[in-house]
């Protein structure tokens, strides 16, 4: 699959719970460009998590919308696919079952999903464990299978919910890296909410720092790094020091 | 240190002693107290009319009964009879489970009337059943669905809380259709449950059929014991009884294979 990615245009989106609740965040407005990854940094409570919830389709907004090109965003739907915190697979299936249900789901013919399913595993390296049942597996291979669960599907947006935060520094460090890799060879949008400042300078290509309650996007800052990036390099170091000055800022600004 | 061919000659050693020797020796005992009950009817002048209730005469009964067919008819009749009660309550209670653990309010409609109506003693429907239904049969196979939908029900609604609440977003997430989630998600993550609950079912519907079928019908395992009983022939009725356990052992088994087979849970 070559393909250049989506334009994503998020407008005034304002979202409570109930109607006499409070506003989870208020007057969202987001725009990525195609194939581009956004990470969405904020602390616990800012309204980050909901609001890609409501990207997925998966909660519906109280007012605004959410379009990927011309298409909104109303309801769940394979082309714009979540990752959550934990894999949540389905614990009586091998790998190769979980990765291919999404494509069961849509009614693919049994021969296009193997094709699939066979290419998808081995680009997230899992193919020695494909017959295997996937309580078999660690964590970090977990979140491998959850990743290809949504990259099958060959997604125009996948929506990141902080997928990494359980998995040890050496795991979640070369996923940041693979999940990144994958998306831009595949031409897909990615959308990472995470509190983890460094994982948005290593994975992202723009930042927005979301902050207060209601939540609202208070800074957003390009991170213009090559595509090797590691956490020591100096210019990392200095996107880094500045996101975390302007978060530290926002921060304090609304507390 | 223990290498493999050890340590797998240990596995099987201790297979062979759980699975088959202690069962075995289990049911030396059984069959020895059984041989002792009937050694004591035949020494005792008062009960001696009852020695054939003994092991030997029962084991001297069996093959007469077996090859005239004997047993098969009523085994045909009790079979049939149970699969209709039981395949009725799996296609009703199995539907209610699941609305009863997907559904807070169901759980708490049904809660009350359905605990009442479960601690209803199945045979004690008998003198209303016999009115409703035309034929005795069908008043027999109510009986037997009525006896085993409890266990249907309550394990399956048991085995949906049990599921993971993630796995409704993640699959919905993918795209998927309720008929799409209930054949891939749902079913598979509660077949154990639902398998364990059969289980159950069997065995409560078992026990119900023999003395729903002591009445009113001409065929089946309860008539059989029946008609030994009236014409005396007390080596039929326990060879009868034998072959209710048998069958009944085998079933359970069988179910209980199908239980381990569904189960996705590493450690059970």
């Amino acid at each position: 699959m070559s393909r250049s990615g989506v334009q994503i245009s998020v407008q005034d989106l304002t979202h409570r719970y109930s109607s006499r609740g409070p506003v989870t965040f208020d007057q969202v407005n987001l725009e990525s460009k195609p194939g581009e990854v956004l990470a969405i940094i904020g602390r616990s409570g800012c309204g980050k998590s909901t609001l890609l919830h409501i990207m997925a389709g998966l909660l519906a907004p109280t007012s605004g919308s959410i379009r990927l090109n011309n298409i909104e965003v109303k309801e769940p739907s394979p082309k714009w696919v979540m990752m959550f915190q934990a894999p949540h697979l389905f614990p009586w299936m091998q790998v190769s079952q979980n990765v291919g249900i999404g494509l069961k789901f849509a009614n693919f013919a049994e021969d296009k999903i193997r094709e699939r399913v066979e290419k998808t595993i081995k680009l997230v390296d899992l193919e020695e464990f494909a017959e295997s049942n996937v309580q078999d597996l660690s964590g970090g291979q977990q979140q491998r299978v959850a990743l290809a669960r949504s990259l099958v599907m060959e997604p125009e947006m996948l929506l990141l919910d902080e997928p990494f935060s359980a998995l040890d520094a050496f795991t979640r460090a070369s996923l940041q890296k693979d999940v990144r890799s994958i998306a831009k060879s595949m031409g897909i949008n990615l959308v990472i909410v995470t509190h983890s400042i460094d994982e948005a300078v290593l994975m992202a290509d723009r930042a927005v720092i979301m902050a207060g309650s209601p939540g609202k996007i208070k800074e957003e800052i390009m991170v213009e790094l090559p595509e090797e990036r590691t956490a020591q390099d100096p210019e990392v170091q200095k996107i880094r020091g500045h996101l975390m000055e302007t978060f530290r800022q926002a921060s304090t600004a609304t507390h | 240190m223990i290498d493999k061919a050890q340590e797998s000659e240990g596995f099987a050693k201790t297979w062979l002693i759980d699975r088959i020797a202690f069962p075995v020796i289990g049911f030396a005992i059984l069959i020895g107290l059984w041989a002792i009950g009937g050694w004591f009817l035949e020494i005792n002048p008062a009960t001696s009319s009852f020695v054939k209730f003994g092991l030997v005469p029962t084991l001297k009964a069996v093959p007469g009964l077996v090859e005239s067919g004997y047993v098969a008819e009523h085994v045909i009749a009790s079979g049939y009879r149970l699969a209709i009660g039981l395949f009725l309550a799996i296609l009703i209670g199995v539907p209610i489970g699941i609305a009863i653990g997907l559904s807070k309010i169901t759980e708490q409609v049904t809660n009350e009337p359905f605990q009442l109506l479960r601690m209803v003693s199945p045979l004690s429907w008998m003198p209303i059943v016999v009115f409703v239904f035309p034929k005795w049969d069908q008043a027999i196979i109510f009986l037997i669905a009525v006896a085993a939908i409890w266990p249907v029900i309550y394990a399956t609604a048991a085995g949906l809380k049990k599921v993971d609440p993630a796995w409704f977003k993640v699959s919905k997430n993918l795209g998927a259709s309720f008929h799409k989630m209930l054949a891939q998600v749902i079913f598979p993550a509660i077949a154990f449950d639902i398998f364990t609950g059969i289980r159950l079912a069997l065995g409560v519907a078992w026990v119900v059929l023999v003395p729903a079928e002591l009445l009113g019908v001409s065929s089946g395992l309860g008539y059989a014991i029946k008609d030994a009983r009236e014409t005396l022939a007390y080596d039929h009725l326990t060879a009868m009884v034998v072959v209710i356990g048998i069958i009944g052992f085998t079933l359970d088994t069988i179910v209980g294979v199908l239980v381990k087979k569904y189960s996705w849970q590493k450690d059970v």
